[in-house]
């Protein structure tokens, strides 16, 4: 399993090359981010200055060349290239967002199969009841809903009851922007206080338009298996009720789940990035919007990187964890 | 009758009952009708959807306020004459909601029509020739799917200025690996199935299994896999237009509504929720006759009610 | 215990399970599908039971309905009785104290049968567990032991198998392992055999004979295959569109047929122990469907002998010309000495498809 764990990751370079420069052509094909930021000024900077911004960015270089250039360097010098932004260094950037936006993805993840796995079995259990109706209702609903328009919605509902309890408090209980206080507390207990709330929110509304797909997805497999003749079998030998929902149902059913929700990273990265947005997280969202709106095609490539190792890694955690809980798969 | 055993049967009187089918036949087609017409809430979803799109193409044409005019008070709340209220310079909001909802269905129905039509032919040519030919097939949508939407898709709008068919082109560039690996997962089972064996060893050739066995049992599919990709268009634009990496103006949709609206939502909330509503309609009714159409096109559904 | 009898005649007390007028319906969209319509049998200890019809004949679902396992949607009625007392309303707490310790059963597929993801061991272990307050290192004792009885070849090592690294014969014959792991009363085998290949068959077929010989069980021995219930049953049932036609011991039935649908039955099974070449002689045409059943015998549209009576009034099991031998055929005195070449027409194997291919069974 080690060296087919190993075989999986170096398959994947390839893969990040290649995609890595899909994004470098579309990227150079845009429109020429120095000249963007110059545009209108006056008086128009010195022509020495521009030429030194071009050089500092690698623009004169062939396209070839660039490319080559910026692997060169994030392979040798673990160097992401410089920003438009010649304040910012990529790479740190990179890693202290990937912080920030990974606690939202991971715990909104949690939070979303607990809900997918509850809701899903109670609606294959009571197939066609009520119960089953409402839960398919609400996660069509959620599946529906843009992820932005919940958020919102959500931080208007709670900027509301901020307004409401303001008075009697004296302070704004939920907070509604940024992913810390903007004074941020020195001790450990208060700073850890200060995050989670922070991240009710935006937790809440990832969660949510998460579980939808997953919950559908576990009704229909554990119903699957609740046909099944060894359900059946199961049952004919004398098994308590609980116990075959419980080890038999259950126990098989939460495979396919495990493994499409490693599959689905990508998809709430995605999803991230907008509830980032509404919530104004200076998170791996942020930092994107910002490079697509200056054209700033290094911060652009290295959010690709780390991105693309994201699914790449779900996709091997995906499979993995399918070769440890179902006995039939093997890997050699 | 002496004879204690007829050996022949006895002729049919007149009149006599068809006793062996007393279940009428039906055909294929009435089957799959009669399946979806009593899913209540497919049959319900479509007839909202039609709606929708009533008002979204014709409504908008012949509605008293056009979306590009200045006629109105500005920042009015919902009324009889400005059902949605007007945005801050006057425009009529149902005006603009209706527009937005036209572009955004645009996008969506294109999306669903290109990706499908790459989609599901690339599916069903990497699934039928398997080896190889899958491999090096599969390797390009998996490099496909480690690009992120949002970056390619905010970078393309950005350089080739965001109107509705551009967002749709490159949605359905995105869009259309999810068919294809739905196909290929379909076809790759099907190719093992007796029926399709069968007709390659009668010596049908690559063609005709293709085009006589293996499409008209992926159709179901598809269908179902095209109203998703609907649904899953009308999101995804109204959340590259929401950050500003869509539509981007003088064209509209409902998404950059939304955008637009982002702002005003605690003072003027009538600019954000009804295009999100209309959304979450569109979507909504989609999903559900994408959900009928799965239950009556899978021949496996024998569903029993209670 | 009871008084001593010389000739112990058999009494209400000798029989283990009783079903009664049994009816099994299911709601579909084209209406009620009645797939058992008043079946009635007995079982006593030690006994075994064939029950014999096509697919569809509702062989399967009632001895579902017997362990309570079929879907909430189906409706049944009548009544079913272990030792007296009623089963039908349990609750499923109540049942699953009987199931798998009382009457055991054994399903067609043994290749979907077991779970795939645990051992066999462990599958074996958990059902003596259920109903034995052992612990669980006992309990997989018990497993090997089972194992052993039913034929598996070094059952300390297949213990720890996957069912996925078993062969199917293998996989049924943990199946039955299973099935006597509690020495129940009865074991219903629903075609236990059908999956298999033929030479894995016999195997199968003596791993069945090993547990019944190591737990004194009642058998009830569902098939199509009338080949596997010769010399394996003491009484058979045939079963037609949802209802007992015929029921006698197995000589009776199978060399004194009285119902034109056994009759049937046997011409269309080769045979080696006739003299001479006999030709196969198919039933014409298929059962049929059990929704909105029309009045009379519903063999009627199939039957050689059909006469105006049948269309309109449904036989029931009556007593024909031996003891303990029913058959539900208006006409089953006319069938005393009767051949199946002298009622259903005989197949040109030379000029359409190979006989076996006809045989609807």
């Amino acid at each position: 399993m080690i060296a087919y764990t190993i075989r999986r990751l170096l398959a994947a370079i390839p893969i990040l090359v290649v995609s890595s420069f899909i994004i470098f052509w579309v990227a150079s094909m845009s429109a020429d981010p120095i000249r963007q930021r110059f545009e209108g000024r006056n008086p128009p900077p010195p022509a020495a200055t521009i030429q030194l911004e071009r050089e500092r960015l690698n623009f004169d270089a062939g396209f070839f060349r660039q490319y080559w250039d910026w692997l060169w360097g994030l392979v040798v010098h673990q160097n992401f290239g410089p920003s438009i932004n010649s304040a910012m260094d990529i790479g740190g950037e990179l890693g202290r967002r990937t912080v920030i936006t990974l606690r939202l993805v991971l715990l909104a993840m949690i939070l979303a199969l607990v809900l997918a796995v509850v809701t899903g079995v109670l609606s294959a259990v009571r197939q066609y009841s009520k119960l089953d109706y409402t839960f398919t209702f609400l996660g069509f609903l959620f599946l529906a809903m843009p992820s932005f328009w919940l958020a919102v919605v959500l931080k208007q509902g709670a900027i509301a009851f901020n307004d409401s309890v303001e008075g009697s408090l004296n302070r704004r209980p939920i907070p509604t922007i940024n992913h810390e206080a903007s004074v941020v507390p020195e001790d450990f207990w208060p700073r850890m206080m200060d995050i989670g709330l922070h991240m009710v929110l935006p937790t809440i509304s990832l969660a949510l338009i998460t579980y939808a797909a997953l919950s559908r997805f576990q009704r229909s497999s554990m119903l699957e298996v609740l046909n099944s003749d060894y359900i059946r079998l199961a049952r004919a030998k004398g098994l308590s009720a609980r116990r075959v929902m419980v080890r038999h149902a259950l126990r098989t059913a939460l495979i396919p789940l495990t493994t499409v929700s490693a599959l689905g990273i990508a998809s709430i990265l995605g999803g991230a990035v907008v509830t980032e947005t509404v919530y104004q997280w200076r998170g791996m969202g942020d930092l994107l919007v910002n490079a697509v709106r200056d054209q700033d095609r290094y911060v652009t490539m290295g959010w690709l990187l780390v991105a693309g190792l994201f699914v790449i890694i779900g996709n091997l955690v995906a499979d993995l964890l399918y070769a440890v809980l179902d006995p039939r798969i093997r890997y050699e | 009758m002496s004879d204690p055993i007829q050996t022949v049967p006895p002729a049919d009187p007149p009149g006599r009952v068809e006793r062996e089918f007393t279940v009428k036949e039906r055909t294929q087609t009435q089957i799959v009708l009669s399946r979806f017409l009593r899913h209540r809430a497919a049959v319900v979803s479509l007839i909202v959807l039609a709606l929708i799109i009533l008002w979204a193409y014709v409504v908008q044409r012949i509605w008293p306020h056009p979306y590009d005019w200045l006629d109105g008070p500005g920042s009015a709340a919902p009324s009889l004459e400005y059902p949605f209220g007007t945005d801050e310079v006057g425009h009529d909001y149902f005006a603009r909601v209706m527009r937005g909802a036209q572009q955004s269905l645009n996008v969506a129905f294109l999306v669903a029509l290109l990706s499908t039509a790459i989609g599901a032919p690339y599916g069903a040519i990497a699934g039928y020739f398997g080896g190889r030919v899958d491999m090096v097939m599969m390797r390009i949508v998996d490099v496909m799917l480690t690009l992120p939407v949002i970056a390619v898709a905010g970078m393309l709008t950005q350089y080739l200025r965001g109107t509705w068919w551009v967002v749709a082109l490159i949605l359905a560039g995105f869009g259309w690996v999810v068919n294809a690996r739905v196909v290929r997962g379909v076809v790759l089972s099907l190719r093992q199935q007796e029926f399709v064996e069968a007709a390659r060893a009668l010596g049908a050739s690559d063609a005709r299994v293709i085009f006589r066995h293996l499409i008209p049992n992926v159709t179901g599919v598809i269908i179902v896999q095209a109203t998703l990709d609907i649904a899953g268009a009308i999101l995804a634009e109204a959340g590259l237009s929401f950050i500003g990496l869509g539509v981007q103006g003088p064209d509209t949709s409902l998404g950059l509504l939304t955008n637009l609206a982002q702002e005003a939502v605690g003072t003027r909330p009538w600019l954000f929720y009804f295009p999100g509503l209309t959304i979450i309609a569109i979507a909504l009714t989609v999903n559900f006759i994408g959900d009928g159409l799965r239950d009556a096109l899978d021949p496996r559904q024998t569903r029993q009610r209670r | 215990m009871t008084d001593i009898q010389l000739d112990p005649a058999p009494t209400s007390s000798d029989v283990l399970l009783d079903v009664e007028n049994l009816t099994v319906g299911f709601p579909t969209d084209d209406g009620l599908v009645q797939a058992v319509r008043g079946v009635t049998y007995q079982l006593r200890r030690g006994e075994s039971l064939g029950i014999v019809g096509e697919s569809g004949s509702g062989k399967s679902v009632t001895s579902l309905a017997v362990l309570g396992l079929l879907p909430r949607t189906a409706q049944v009625t009548g009544s079913v009785r272990l030792q007296g007392e009623e089963l039908l309303g349990k609750t499923e707490d109540q049942y699953a104290k009987i199931r798998g310790n009382k009457i055991a059963m054994i399903f067609q597929d043994p290749l979907t049968s077991l779970n795939p993801v645990y051992r066999v061991g462990y599958q074996l272990s958990e059902a003596v567990l259920a109903h034995h307050d052992v612990s669980k290192k006992a309990a997989l004792d018990r497993a090997i032991e089972l194992l052993g009885i039913v034929g598996i070849p070094y059952p300390e090592q297949r213990v720890n198998a996957y069912p996925h690294e078993l062969s199917g014969g293998m996989r049924q014959r943990v199946v039955i392992a299973i099935a006597m792991a509690n020495n129940p009363d009865v074991m219903i085998a629903d075609e236990p055999t059908t999956a298999l290949d033929v030479t894995v068959q016999a195997q199968v077929l003596e791993a069945l004979e090993a547990a019944r010989a190591e737990t004194g069980a009642a058998l009830i021995l569902i098939t199509h295959d009338l080949g596997i219930i010769a010399g394996r049953t003491d009484r058979v049932c045939v079963m037609y569109a949802g209802k007992l036609v015929e029921s006698g011991s197995v000589d009776d039935v199978f060399y004194r047929p009285r119902m034109p649908y056994s009759l049937g039955l046997l011409g269309s099974l080769p045979r080696l122990d006739e003299s001479g070449r006999e030709r196969l002689t198919p039933i014409v045409g298929a059962p049929p469907s059990l929704v909105n059943l029309p009045p009379g015998c519903p063999f009627t549209p199939r039957c050689p002998i059909a006469q105006e009576v049948c269309e309109g009034v449904e036989p029931d099991l009556t007593p024909t010309d031996s003891a303990g031998h029913h058959a539900a055929c208006h006409f089953h005195d006319r069938l005393i000495g009767a051949k199946p070449g002298q009622l259903f027409t005989v197949t040109s194997t030379e000029l359409e498809a190979p006989a076996e291919l006809e045989v609807k069974a």
